[in-house]
C-alpha cells in the first residue's frame, strides 16, 4: 500500500519540556518524524513548547508553534492550519493525553481531522487498566491480578483481597508518578491518596506484586497489512520493582531460551493486535517468574517511547522514522532498511554485540529525598554503551556516566556501606550495582545474592569476572610492565586505562597505561552497528569501539571535525547542549566538512545515525576520545558545544596534541579560573562583586567579614550550582562552607558578596575574536541568587533601563574581545540600583542558546560553529537581515519536585530544574502566562490564595495581597502575615500553624480544594518544617506555587492582564519569515 | 584453556580458545545470526558437515535443557562463538553448554572475532574449514582445509537420517507443551532427510500419526504404508547429491498424495518438478529472514538454515512460486498447480525462530482433508 494522498497536512504534537520520565528521546523521535513526513511531501505542523529542541527549529517542520501543549492551543492551531491528520504517537504521554482531550472536545470532528497512528479507542485500551486487562484476557495472555479503584474506601477493600505487597499504579500519568509499593494497609492508603491525585482520571490500579521477577521489554512495529516485527528485546538487570527508566537494561535479552523468547514474541504480537495498534511502534513489557517461567504482560505503550529511542540506538533501526511512514499508509515491506539499503525495513534486527544502558540520578540535589528506587521514575538521564560482551558494555557505560567512576572500579565500592550490604541489595538505590560488587568481594555466593536481590546470576557472574580480572591486575608484578596478554584481556573486559592505572599503584597515571598499551599494539577496533550482524553490507557509519580483531571503519579524504557531545542528561546539562552539537554538525556538513559526532546519550538527536557524517557511540572520556581522534585524524575537535563534559577535556586533549577548534584552551582557563578571571575584569574596568577564596572555615569567616553579609558560597569545579548557598550571617556561613568543601574536596571555596534583590541578566554572544554579535540580553524574572538555570527570563528584557542594556552589551563585547573568543560566550551579570556586576563568564555554548535562537531567529550555535573553523562574522552575517523584535519571549523552567516526595520545593543557587519551555507573544504578560501554562502552572482566575512571608518580605507581600484582593481573590495567611496584611486593611483569613496540630490549617484547606495558589517565601536558608510541608503538599496537588517576590509580581501582573485579553497562537515562521543562515 | 585455530581453504586463519573438547574437526564454515536457540541449532541435523559460527557473541547463558532438542544428538561439527558463558542461568537448564558439547564430542571454540569471520564469509562465501587444538601450524591447517571434501555433491542426509522406520505421536511436553492436541485422524509418511523433531511434534499436535522413513527407503515402502499425506523434511547437504531421493519424491507425488516439503524437502521437490538447485554464496541462516507470501502480500519473519536454493526460473509453468525472500528475492515457497503438493524453503516449525509461518502445517492438514486417500 503506497502512502495516502488524501492527506496533505499533518499535525504532530511534541512532548514539551524535559521532565523526569520524558526527556529528549521525544525530540529525537519527533525530529525523525518531521523529516520523514516532509520527505514524503507532506506539510508538517508542529506544536512543542520546548525551545531547546531540534524539532522546533524553524526548518524542521513547515509550521512550528512554540506554544503550550494544551488542548486549547492545539484547537487554535487546528483552526488556523486545518491539517487533515493529527499524529499523536511521537510526543510521549503528553502528546497522547493531549490528543485524547482534543478528540473528546469534538475539535477533531469539527475540523475533519483524523487521528493517525493510534486512535482514541486504541489509546484507551492501552492506558485504561480494566480495558487493557479485558483485551489481554481475550487474547489469551496472562496479566497480573489487579483491581481498579477510584476511592480510598475501595482501596481498603481491595487491599485486603489481594494481600501484600501491593503495587500502586495511577492511570494516565508520566513515568509512573504517584505510584509505589505498599507492604501494609497504612502505606497503601498513603500512596493511593497521592496516586489518585496524580492520575488525570482520578484512578489507580492495585495489583499483585511481582517483585523480583525478571523484567523484559519488546519493541514492536506493525503496519496496515498486519505485518508485525520485533525491533529489539531488552532485559533489565534490575528485576521487577524498579521502574524500567531507573533500571540498568541490556539488549538483547540475555537469559531467555529461544522457546521462552518466542513465547514472549508471540505475546507481544498478540498484544499489538488485541489493543488494535494499526500502525507504528509500541513497547510491551513482560515479567517472568524466574522459578517456573510463568510470563505475564505488565503494560504496553501504543506509541514511541524512551525504550524505543534506546532500541533504535541499540539496533540501528529508526523506529520513529518508520513509524511516521507507516502512519501515512506505507507498509514495512515497501520501506528500505537505510543501513543495508538493499533489504527492506520489514525484518527483525539482529545484534552481534551487547548494549547496556545505565540511568543517571540526581538525588544529591534534593536534600532529604528518599534514594530508594521504585515504580515511580527518578532518574534524570542515561548513558548507553556498546561492547562485544556485557562486561565491556557495562564498564564503558559506567565511565560514560560521569559520576566519578572509571568503570566498575575500586572507587565505586566507596559508595557502599558494608554494614548495610544486605539492605542495599534488597532495597535498590542507584548504588545497587556497586553493592553487588562489594557483596561478591565479601564472599557472597551467586545463590545468596540472588535470594536477596533477585538479580539474575548470569549478570552477577559477569561482575564476578570483572572482580577476578581486577585481582589479577592487582597481583601482577608492579616492577615491570603488564603482560601483553593480561592487558589485552583486561581491555576486552572493558577496563579503562584509568581503572587499570589505579590498580597498578598510586604513582601510575592513565597516561602511563596508555603508553604501555600502545607500545604493545593494543588499541580498539571500530565496529559498525548494522542491524544485521554483518550479514549484509552496511552503509551507515555508526560505530562503537571494541577490543577485537577486525576494524570496520572507513575513511574518506574530506577534512574532518570531531564534535564532542554532552553525555548523559543531568540537571544542569541537558538537551540544550545536544541542540548546540547538532547545529554544529549541521553547519559543518553544509560547509563540506566531515562532521564526526561522539556521544553516549541514546536519547539524543546527535546520536541519530543520520545527523552526522559519522557517529561514534562512545563514552566522553579522554581515553575514548583520543582513540577516536587517532582513528580519524581530524583537523580538530569542537569542545565548546557540549557543555561542561567536553570542556573539561579541552586541556588534557590539547596537552596530548589535539587541536581544539574555536576559543583557545588558555582563554577557557582564564574564564574558568576565578583568579585569572578577576584580573581580566579588573584590567577591563568591569565591576564584579567583591570576593575572596578560602581553604578553611576560618579563612571563610575572615573573607565574609571583609566583604560583609549576605555572601554567596561557591565550591570550585561543580556543575549546576552544586552546594552553592547564600549565607546571611556567620551562623549560616559555617555549615554552608563545610558543605561546599565536601562537594569539592581539596579545592578552595569562593565567597563573594551576594547582591540581595538584584536583577540577574544573562547575555550570549558570538565572537570571531575581532568582532562581536550580541545574541541577546535576557532579564531574569527571579532575583539574582536563584540559579540562572532555575529562573524564568525574558528577552528582550521586559523592564531594564535601555541605558543599562547598552552598557551591559558594551561590557560583554569587551570581555569577548579580550578573551579572543572564537565561538560562543555566555556572561551572567547582576544589576542593582543601576549598576551591574559580572558574576560569571562561560566561554562556551550556554543553556540559553537554543531559547535565544528561537526568540530572535538567529542560529547562534551554527554561527559559532562556522567561526570555529575559521569563518568571520562579516562573512557569516553578509546575508543576514537583522530583525528588531516586536515581541517578548519568556523562558520558564520545569522543576521535578513532584518526583521527590517531602523535599522542600524552593529555588536557590543550586540548580534543580530538568527542563524549560518558551512562551512567545506580543508583550511580557502574555509571554509569561504562556510560559506558566506550558510549564504546567495553571494560574487561577479566582478562588483563594495562601500567603506566607518572612518579615523581610512582608512589605511586598502586602502589595501583592492588595492586588489579589482587587482582582477578587480571597486571601488566607498564617498569623504573622495575616496581621501585617490586616494592619493595611487587606482582608485576610487566618489559618493555624500546621505544627500546632489544631486543625483548620492550610493543609486542611488544600485537602478540601480550598486553595488555588500559594505565595510563600522561605523563612531562611533552612526552612521550617511547616513551610516545607505546605509547599510539598502544593506540589503534590499541582497547585501553582510562587516563592520569590519577582515571581509573585509577574504572576499577579499576568492574572490581571489575562482578565482583559485573549491569547492566540503564532508560528515561528511568521515571527521570522527570513529565517536561515 | 587450549588454544585453537580455525583455518579456511582461502588461507585465512582465526585464533580462539577451546571451551569444550579438543582435537580436529572439518566442515564448511557458516554463520547463523539467531540471537537465541543455540541448543536447537546444535541439534538440527541440517548442520551435519558444518562448523557453525554464531554471530551473537554471548552464548551458553541459559545452558542446555532436556526439552529444546531437535534430534537425538548435536550434529554440527564444531561451534564457534565470541564468549561462552561460565555459568548457565535458567530454571529449565540441566547442564551447561560446554558439558553438552563435550558429551556430544563437538569442538567448541570461543574468544574469536566472530564478526570478522562473518564479514569474511559474507564477502567470499561459505568455505571449507578445519578447526584444531592439536595442529597449531597455520600452514598445515590451511592445507588440510583445502584437502577436505566440502559439501558439494556429498550425500550428508543419509548420515543423519533414521536407520529404522518408526511412528511419532508425541505432541511435545514440558515448557513448550501444546495447550490443545487434536484427535488423531491422519497418517503421514515422512521422509527423514535429517528431520527436526518440532516438525513431528507439530504434526502430532494437529492430529497426525507420522511414520518416519529412513532416507534410504523406496517409494514402494512409503506408498505401502498407505499415507494420507507425504512429508519431506529438512536435511543437510546438496540435493543434487541424492538423485535417488529426488526420484523417490517424484514417484510418491506422482500418485497424487498430498505432499508438504520443508527446506531440503523443498529442494528435492524442486528437482522432482524438473527444476534446478544451486548453491548460495553463504546461505541463509538465522531467525530474521523476511519472506513474502505472494498470495496475501503479507510478510512473515522466518527461521532459515540453508545453503542451497531452488532456481525459480528453472521451474516448469505448472509450478507456482508462492513465497519469496525479500532480502534477495530467492525462492522460499512453491506449489504445484495440478498436484496437491507445496513446499517452503524456510522452517515453519521454527525451533529456533519466530512462529509466524506456523499456518503452513494446518494448510497441509487442509490439503489432506481436501484430497482424501481413503
Amino acid at each position: 500500500m503506497p502512502k495516502r494522498t488524501d492527506i496533505k497536512k499533518i499535525m504532530i504534537i511534541g512532548s514539551g519540556p524535559i521532565v523526569i520520565g520524558q526527556a529528549c528521546e521525544f525530540d529525537y523521535s519527533g525530529t525523525q518524524a518531521c523529516k520523514a513526513l516532509r520527505e514524503e511531501g507532506y506539510e508538517v505542523v508542529l506544536i512543542n513548547s520546548n525551545p531547546a529542541t531540534i524539532m522546533t527549529d524553524p526548518e524542521t517542520a513547515d509550521r512550528t508553534y512554540v506554544e503550550p501543549i494544551t488542548p486549547e492551543a492545539v484547537a487554535k492551531i487546528i483552526a488556523k492550519e486545518r491539517p487533515q491528520a493529527l499524529l499523536p504517537t511521537l510526543g510521549g504521554q503528553t502528546a497522547l493525553n493531549t490528543a485524547v482531550k482534543v478528540a473528546e472536545s469534538g475539535v477533531l470532528e469539527k475540523y475533519g481531522v483524523e487521528l493517525i497512528g493510534a486512535n482514541v479507542q486504541v489509546i484507551r485500551r492501552a492506558e485504561e487498566r480494566e480495558l487493557f486487562k479485558a483485551a489481554m484476557e481475550q487474547a489469551g495472555l496472562e496479566c497480573l491480578k489487579s483491581r481498579q479503584v477510584t476511592s480510598l474506601d475501595q482501596v481498603r477493600a481491595v487491599g485486603e483481597e489481594l494481600g501484600f505487597p501491593i503495587i500502586i499504579r495511577p492511570s494516565f500519568t508520566l513515568g509512573g508518578t504517584g505510584g509505589g509499593v505498599a507492604k501494609n494497609m497504612e502505606e497503601l492508603l498513603a500512596i493511593c491518596e497521592g496516586g489518585l491525585k496524580a492520575s488525570m482520571v482520578h484512578e489507580v490500579l492495585l495489583e499483585e506484586s511481582v517483585w523480583g521477577w525478571k523484567e523484559f521489554e519488546l519493541e514492536v512495529m506493525r503496519d496496515r497489512k498486519d505485518n508485525v516485527v520485533i525491533i529489539c528485546s531488552i532485559e533489565n538487570l534490575d528485576p521487577m520493582g524498579v521502574h524500567t527508566g531507573d533500571s540498568i537494561t541490556v539488549a538483547p535479552a540475555q537469559t531467555l531460551t529461544d522457546a521462552e523468547y518466542q513465547k514472549m514474541r508471540d505475546g507481544a504480537i498478540a498484544v499489538m493486535k488485541a489493543i488494535g495498534v494499526e500502525t507504528g511502534g509500541s513497547n510491551v513489557q513482560f515479567a517472568i517468574n524466574p522459578q517456573n517461567g510463568r510470563m505475564v504482560v505488565i503494560e504496553m505503550n501504543p506509541r514511541v517511547s524512551r525504550s524505543s529511542a534506546l532500541a533504535s540506538k541499540a539496533t540501528g533501526f529508526p523506529i520513529a522514522k518508520i513509524a511516521a511512514k507507516l502512519a501515512v499508509g506505507y507498509t514495512l515491506d515497501e520501506l528500505p532498511n537505510d543501513i543495508t539499503r538493499e533489504t527492506p525495513a520489514c525484518f527483525e534486527p539482529t545484534l552481534d554485540y551487547c548494549v547496556v544502558k545505565v540511568p543517571r540520578f540526581a538525588f544529591e540535589k534534593f536534600a532529604g529525598s528518599d534514594p530508594h528506587l521504585g515504580v515511580s521514575m527518578k532518574s534524570v538521564g542515561e548513558t548507553m554503551a556498546i561492547g562485544k560482551n556485557f562486561k565491556e558494555a557495562l564498564q564503558k557505560a559506567l565511565r560514560g556516566l560521569e559520576i566519578g567512576v572509571d568503570g566498575l572500579d575500586l572507587k565505586c565500592e566507596k559508595r557502599v556501606d558494608i554494614s548495610k550490604l544486605e539492605d542495599l541489595l534488597a532495597r535498590p538505590t542507584p548504588d545497587r550495582l556497586f553493592a553487588l560488587k562489594v557483596a561478591l568481594k565479601q564472599g557472597w555466593s551467586l545463590e545468596k545474592i540472588f535470594e536477596v536481590s533477585f538479580v539474575d546470576p548470569w549478570f552477577v557472574d559477569n561482575i564476578a569476572q570483572i572482580i577476578e580480572m581486577e585481582q589479577r591486575l592487582l597481583d601482577a608484578p608492579k616492577d615491570r610492565a603488564l603482560k601483553k596478554e593480561l592487558l589485552r584481556e583486561a581491555k576486552e573486559m572493558g577496563f579503562s586505562d584509568r581503572q587499570i592505572a589505579a590498580l597498578r599503584g598510586p604513582d601510575v597515571s592513565h597516561l602511563d597505561i596508555r603508553k604501555e598499551r600502545l607500545a604493545a599494539g593494543i588499541k580498539p577496533v571500530y565496529r559498525l552497528v548494522d542491524t544485521c550482524a554483518g550479514e549484509f553490507e552496511a552503509y551507515t557509519p555508526y560505530y562503537y569501539s571494541s577490543y577485537a580483531e577486525r576494524d570496520n571503519s572507513r575513511h574518506t579524504d574530506r577534512p574532518k571535525v570531531i564534535i564532542l557531545g554532552s553525555g548523559p542528561n543531568r540537571i544542569g546539562q541537558g538537551i540544550e547542549f545536544d541542540y548546540c552539537c547538532v547545529h554544529t554538525v549541521q553547519a559543518l556538513r553544509k560547509l563540506g566538512y566531515e562532521a564526526i559526532m561522539v556521544n553516549s546519550n541514546p536519547e539524543t538527536v546527535s546520536t541519530d545515525y543520520d545527523t552526522s557524517d559519522k557517529l561514534y557511540f562512545e563514552p566522553l572520556t579522554f581515553e575514548d576520545v583520543m582513540n577516536i581522534y587517532e582513528n580519524e585524524k581530524p583537523i580538530g575537535v569542537v569542545v565548546q558545544m557540549g557543555g561542561q563534559t567536553p570542556l573539561n577535556l579541552a586541556v588534557p586533549l590539547q596537552q596530548a596534541g589535539v587541536p581544539i577548534l574555536g576559543t583557545s584552551s588558555d582563554s577557557i582557563d582564564i574564564a574558568e579560573d576565578r583568579k585569572r578571571c578577576a584580573k581580566l575584569l579588573n584590567d577591563l574596568g568591569i565591576r564584579q562583586p567583591e570576593s575572596g577564596t578560602a581553604m578553611s572555615i576560618d579563612e571563610a569567616l575572615e573573607v565574609a567579614r571583609k566583604i560583609g553579609f549576605p555572601v554567596m558560597i561557591r565550591p570550585s569545579y561543580v556543575l549546576g550550582g552544586r552546594a552553592m548557598m547564600v549565607a546571611y550571617n556567620e551562623n549560616e556561613l559555617v555549615p554552608f562552607t563545610y558543605a561546599a568543601f565536601a562537594a569539592s574536596p581539596g579545592f578552595p571555596v569562593l565567597i563573594d558578596r551576594y547582591l540581595d534583590r538584584a536583577v540577574e541578566i544573562d547575555v550570549d554572544v558570538v565572537c570571531d575574536s575581532t568582532e562581536v554579535y550580541i545574541g541577546g540580553v535576557q532579564q531574569h524574572v527571579e532575583q539574582a541568587g536563584i540559579h540562572s538555570g532555575d529562573s524564568a527570563c525574558c528577552t528582550p528584557p521586559h523592564s531594564l533601563d535601555p541605558k543599562l542594556i547598552t552598557e551591559v552589551e558594551e561590557a560583554c563585547r569587551k570581555m569577548a574581545l579580550a578573551l579572543k573568543v572564537k565561538g560562543l560566550m555566555n556572561v551572567q551579570l547582576a544589576a542593582k540600583d543601576g549598576v551591574f556586576y559580572v558574576l560569571e563568564i562561560n566561554p562556551r555554548a550556554s543553556r540559553t542558546v537554543p531559547y535565544l535562537s528561537k526568540a530572535t531567529g538567529v542560529p547562534l550555535a551554527k554561527w559559532a560553529a562556522r567561526i570555529s573553523i575559521g569563518q568571520t562574522l562579516k562573512e557569516i552575517m553578509a546575508g543576514h537581515k537583522p530583525v528588531t523584535p516586536t515581541w517578548k519571549a519568556v523562558k520558564e523552567v520545569v522543576l521535578p519536585f513532584n518526583r521527590f516526595a517531602g523535599v522542600d520545593p524552593i529555588l536557590g543557587p543550586e540548580m534543580k530544574s530538568t527542563g524549560e519551555v518558551m512562551g512567545i507573544d506580543s508583550c511580557f504578560e502574555l509571554a509569561y502566562w504562556k510560559g506558566q501554562i506550558a510549564a504546567g502552572q495553571h494560574l487561577p482566575d479566582e478562588g483563594t490564595v495562601f500567603l506566607s512571608a518572612r518579615d523581610a518580605d512582608k512589605e511586598w507581600m502586602i502589595e501583592i495581597g492588595t492586588e489579589l484582593v482587587q482582582l477578587g481573590f480571597q486571601l488566607v495567611a498564617t498569623e504573622g502575615t495575616a496581621k501585617a496584611l490586616a494592619a493595611r486593611n487587606v482582608p485576610t483569613s487566618v489559618v493555624s500553624k500546621v505544627s500546632d496540630h489544631k486543625g483548620g490549617t492550610v493543609l486542611d484547606l488544600m485537602h478540601g480544594n480550598g486553595i488555588q495558589m500559594i505565595i510563600n517565601t522561605p523563612s531562611g536558608p533552612i526552612s521550617l518544617v511547616d513551610e516545607v510541608r505546605i509547599r510539598a503538599e502544593a506540589i503534590l496537588r499541582s497547585l501553582p506555587i510562587v516563592t520569590t517576590e519577582s515571581g509573585a509580581r509577574a504572576t499577579v501582573a499576568c492574572i490581571r492582564y489575562m482578565r482583559t485579553h485573549d491569547w492566540d497562537v503564532k508560528a515561528l515562521q511568521d515571527y521570522f519569515p527570513d529565517y536561515g543562515e | 584453556m587450549k588454544k585453537a585455530l580455525i583455518a579456511l581453504e582461502d588461507g585465512t586463519v582465526f585464533e580462539g580458545r577451546a571451551f569444550a573438547g579438543h582435537g580436529e574437526v572439518f566442515g564448511e564454515l557458516v554463520f547463523n545470526t539467531s540471537m537465541t536457540g543455540y541448543q536447537e541449532i546444535l541439534t538440527d541435523p541440517s548442520y551435519n558437515g558444518q562448523i557453525v559460527t554464531l554471530t551473537y557473541p554471548l552464548i551458553g547463558n541459559y545452558g542446555i535443557n532436556d526439552e529444546d532438542i531437535e534430534s537425538w544428538k548435536p550434529h554440527a561439527a564444531g561451534l564457534v562463538v565470541g564468549e561462552c558463558s561460565r555459568i548457565a542461568s535458567n530454571f529449565r537448564k540441566t547442564k551447561s553448554l560446554p558439558e553438552y558439547l563435550i558429551k556430544g564430542r563437538i569442538l567448541g571454540v570461543d574468544h574469536v572475532d566472530t564478526r570478522a569471520i562473518t564479514l569474511h564469509i559474507r564477502s567470499l562465501g561459505a568455505m571449507k574449514c578445519v578447526m584444531s587444538t592439536d595442529d597449531l601450524d597455520p600452514q598445515s591447517l590451511v592445507q588440510k582445509a583445502k584437502n577436505s571434501p566440502g559439501l558439494v555433491g556429498r550425500d550428508l542426509s543419509t548420515e543423519v537420517s533414521t536407520t529404522k522406520r518408526y511412528t511419532w505421536t508425541d505432541p511435545g511436553h514440558g515448557f513448550d507443551a501444546p495447550t490443545r492436541v487434536a484427535p488423531q485422524r491422519f497418517k503421514v509418511a515422512a521422509l527423514d532427510c535429517g528431520m527436526k523433531r518440532n516438525q513431528l511434534r507439530i504434526m502430532a499436535r494437529l492430529g497426525c500419526a507420522v511414520d518416519v522413513f529412513p532416507a534410504t527407503s523406496s517409494s514402494a515402502e512409503i506408498l505401502a504404508s498407505q499415507p494420507d499425506g507425504f512429508f519431506v523434511s529438512n536435511g543437510p547437504g546438496d540435493p543434487s547429491a541424492v538423485p535417488q531421493m529426488v526420484q523417490l519424491v517424484k514417484d510418491v507425488i506422482g500418485t497424487g498424495v498430498p505432499t508438504f516439503g520443508i527446506c531440503f524437502g523443498h529442494q528435492l521437490l524442486g528437482q522432482a518438478f524438473g527444476g534446478k538447485t544451486y548453491k548460495l554464496k553463504f546461505g541463509h541462516r538465522g531467525g530474521n529472514q523476511p519472506v513474502m507470501d505472494l498470495t496475501t502480500r503479507k510478510v512473515e519473519i522466518t527461521s532459515q538454515n540453508h545453503g542451497f536454493a531452488v532456481d525459480i526460473a528453472s521451474l516448469p509453468p505448472e509450478v507456482e512460486t508462492t513465497h519469496i525472500n525479500l532480502n534477495d528475492q530467492t525462492s522460499e515457497g512453491m506449489r504445484h498447480t495440478k498436484l496437491p503438493v507445496f513446499s517452503v524453503q524456510y522452517h515453519p516449525e521454527a525451533a529456533p525462530g519466530p512462529h509466524d509461518a506456523a499456518y503452513l502445517f494446518p494448510r497441509f492438514i487442509k490439503l489432506m482433508e481436501d484430497h482424501p486417500r481413503r
